[in-house]
């Protein structure tokens, strides 16, 4: 309750010091625009239903990039973890891959897929593959090894013993890389949407600038961070909550 | 079935006839040491249930050398034979148990169940861990059926087996708990309870008790026992306590300090159900207390490595 409290009168406050600024126009409104046309821009784009479509498209194309970047960053951690070869030589090249912007790739992207879905698409992947395969690379370097030990000993086998074993053990280690994956996913997502007419929320964005319709502008960064807000809510945050409540608070043998 | 020994108030007899193990009840307290480093029986690794044959373990330190942590041990384990392994810490008793688990491979010799040669883990053989390695992620019961799920029993027939063994080891009520909700005690009765509920031949023990306070210890003895009794299982059970030993062993094998050798072995021909506390318990120990106290005290001058020789009372703790 104090907390929910505390929250409201922090956004009251930004909101009132917006406001403020805006009223007193010291600059124009195409400049800086006011809440009330930012939430009627809201409120239309929510009316004629092209917000929801760009939501619709974006999420479903930020779904597919990040699930299969968990996927394969998931084979492609527990490989390089597990080999020693792979490790030496592979391990390296991750990590100074993950120090270039993922957007670099959309030269690359364009050639190889030509504009559409699927150069965003590569995009997002590169973006949150490499945030997934160090995490699951780490976790399982972190994880006792008395886990793999003790599921071997009761029978399980290859794949069995990954998805029963390998992979619930490694969650607690893994899960804010997987967090990290997510955020690179949306944010490589909303790059490429802006660099390409593609009916996604960077679109709208870009959109908003070029009828230099500000209110749309920030009516749509207001969806971005709140999506991404809401994902991290709904799915990390359950997630790490359930994961604690399995685990305790300190993963115990 | 459970009061016929429970209840027992004089040292009655396992009833079990159809274990080559099954010995009359011999004079009370008789206590022979075997020859070294050769099984008492001298039966043939081929046909125990479990062989060991001139095993050889050394690993290289992270400094470099090679250390030799088994040393030529020859075993044979009988069928339904209870066995208890003692030694002081660092003799390689855990390690032999993984050896046999199929979860680490020797350096030399030969490691055979049932006559054929261990090549890796199989649920003939489970082991419980002395870290214990339950699955924080699951419930005590799914704990207790996962060696099931993996060998694809049913679910009905894994319910009810879980129920069971969580009641045999008096877990009933914490099914649906967590094991970082557990106490130490009852973390080491789910691992009981998980390894048993797969039904493996061959039950590997490693200091699984160690944890636990006098009754519940006691209690655990008992219920081990009885299960022993009921299910003629092959139990290799390793113990720094010389007395919990004697209480549960067929015979106790006695591994020297680093490199891991059969130091001697002792038939254990006490009548059951023996007593913790039970004088002839006690006077079976000081035999093998003996010549486990030259092996903690070269252990610890090793470990100390100042020449000291510190005196020590090993089995004070029972």
């Amino acid at each position: 309750m104090k907390r929910a409290a505390r929250l409201v009168i922090f956004y009251s406050c930004l909101f009132g010091l917006w406001a403020l600024l805006a009223q007193l126009k010291i600059w124009p409104p195409y400049l800086f625009p006011t809440p009330w046309g930012v939430a009627q821009e809201l409120y239309y784009g929510f009316s004629d239903h092209s917000y929801w479509i760009a939501i619709a498209v974006s999420m479903r194309r930020v779904l597919i990039g990040y699930a299969i970047s968990v996927v394969a960053g998931m084979i492609l951690g527990l490989g390089v973890a597990s080999n020693k070869f792979l490790e030496e030589t592979m391990g390296g090249l991750l990590v100074s891959l993950q120090s270039l912007p993922s957007i670099c790739w959309w030269p690359l992207a364009l050639l190889w897929f030509g504009l559409n879905q699927n150069a965003i698409l590569f995009v997002v992947i590169m973006g949150s593959l490499l945030s997934v395969t160090l995490a699951m690379e780490d976790g399982r370097k972190q994880m006792p090894k008395i886990y793999g030990m003790a599921g071997r000993n009761l029978g399980a086998r290859g794949f069995q013993l990954f998805w029963h074993v390998l992979l619930p053990a490694s969650l607690p280690f893994i899960v804010s890389g997987l967090k990290q994956g997510w955020a690179f996913a949306w944010r490589s997502l909303i790059t490429a949407e802006m660099l390409y007419v593609s009916l996604g929320l960077g679109q709208v964005l870009m959109m908003g600038r070029e009828t230099s319709n500000m209110n749309a502008v920030i009516a749509v960064m207001i969806l971005i961070i709140a999506l991404g807000y809401i994902v991290d809510g709904l799915i990390f945050k359950s997630m790490e909550r359930h994961l604690q409540h399995k685990w305790g608070l300190t993963p115990a043998t | 079935m459970n009061s016929n020994i429970q209840n027992a108030a004089g040292p009655i007899p396992i009833p079990v006839d159809h274990r080559s193990t099954a010995r009359p009840a011999g004079p009370r307290g008789k206590l022979g040491p075997a020859s070294v480093g050769r099984s008492l029986r001298g039966i043939s690794p081929e046909i125990a249930k479990v062989g060991l044959s001139e095993i050889c373990l050394s690993y290289r330190t992270q400094s470099g050398e090679r250390l030799l942590a088994l040393d030529h041990i020859n075993l044979e384990v009988k069928p339904g034979e209870f066995l208890c392994v003692v030694g002081p810490s660092g003799c390689g008793k855990s390690t032999l148990l993984h050896l046999i688990a199929g979860l680490h491979q020797q350096s030399s010799g030969r490691v055979l169940v049932d006559g054929k040669p261990v090549e890796g883990p199989g649920t003939d053989r489970i082991l419980i861990f002395q870290e214990l390695g339950l699955f924080p992620w699951l419930t005590v019961g799914q704990n207790v059926e996962f060696g099931m799920k993996m060998k694809g029993v049913s679910k009905a027939g894994r319910e009810e087996k879980t129920r069971y063994y969580l009641r045999l080891v008096h877990l009933s009520q914490f099914k649906d708990s967590y094991i970082h909700q557990l106490s130490g005690g009852m973390r080491q009765r789910v691992a009981l309870a998980r390894a048993l509920a797969t039904e493996p031949d061959v039950l590997l023990m490693d200091e699984p008790f160690a944890a636990l306070d006098a009754q519940t210890r006691d209690l655990l003895h008992d219920e081990l026992e009885r299960i022993w009794a009921e299910t003629g299982r092959t139990i290799i059970f390793v113990t720094h306590n010389v007395r919990e030993a004697i209480r549960l062993g067929d015979r106790v094998v006695l591994l020297t300090f680093r490199p891991g050798r059969v130091k001697r072995e002792f038939p254990i021909d006490l009548p059951r159900p023996r007593v913790l506390e039970d004088v002839h318990v006690a006077h079976a120990a000081r035999a093998i207390l003996d010549e486990l106290r030259e092996e903690i005290n070269r252990s610890l001058e090793v470990e100390y490595s100042v020449g000291v020789k510190p005196h020590v009372v090993p089995g004070a703790e029972s």
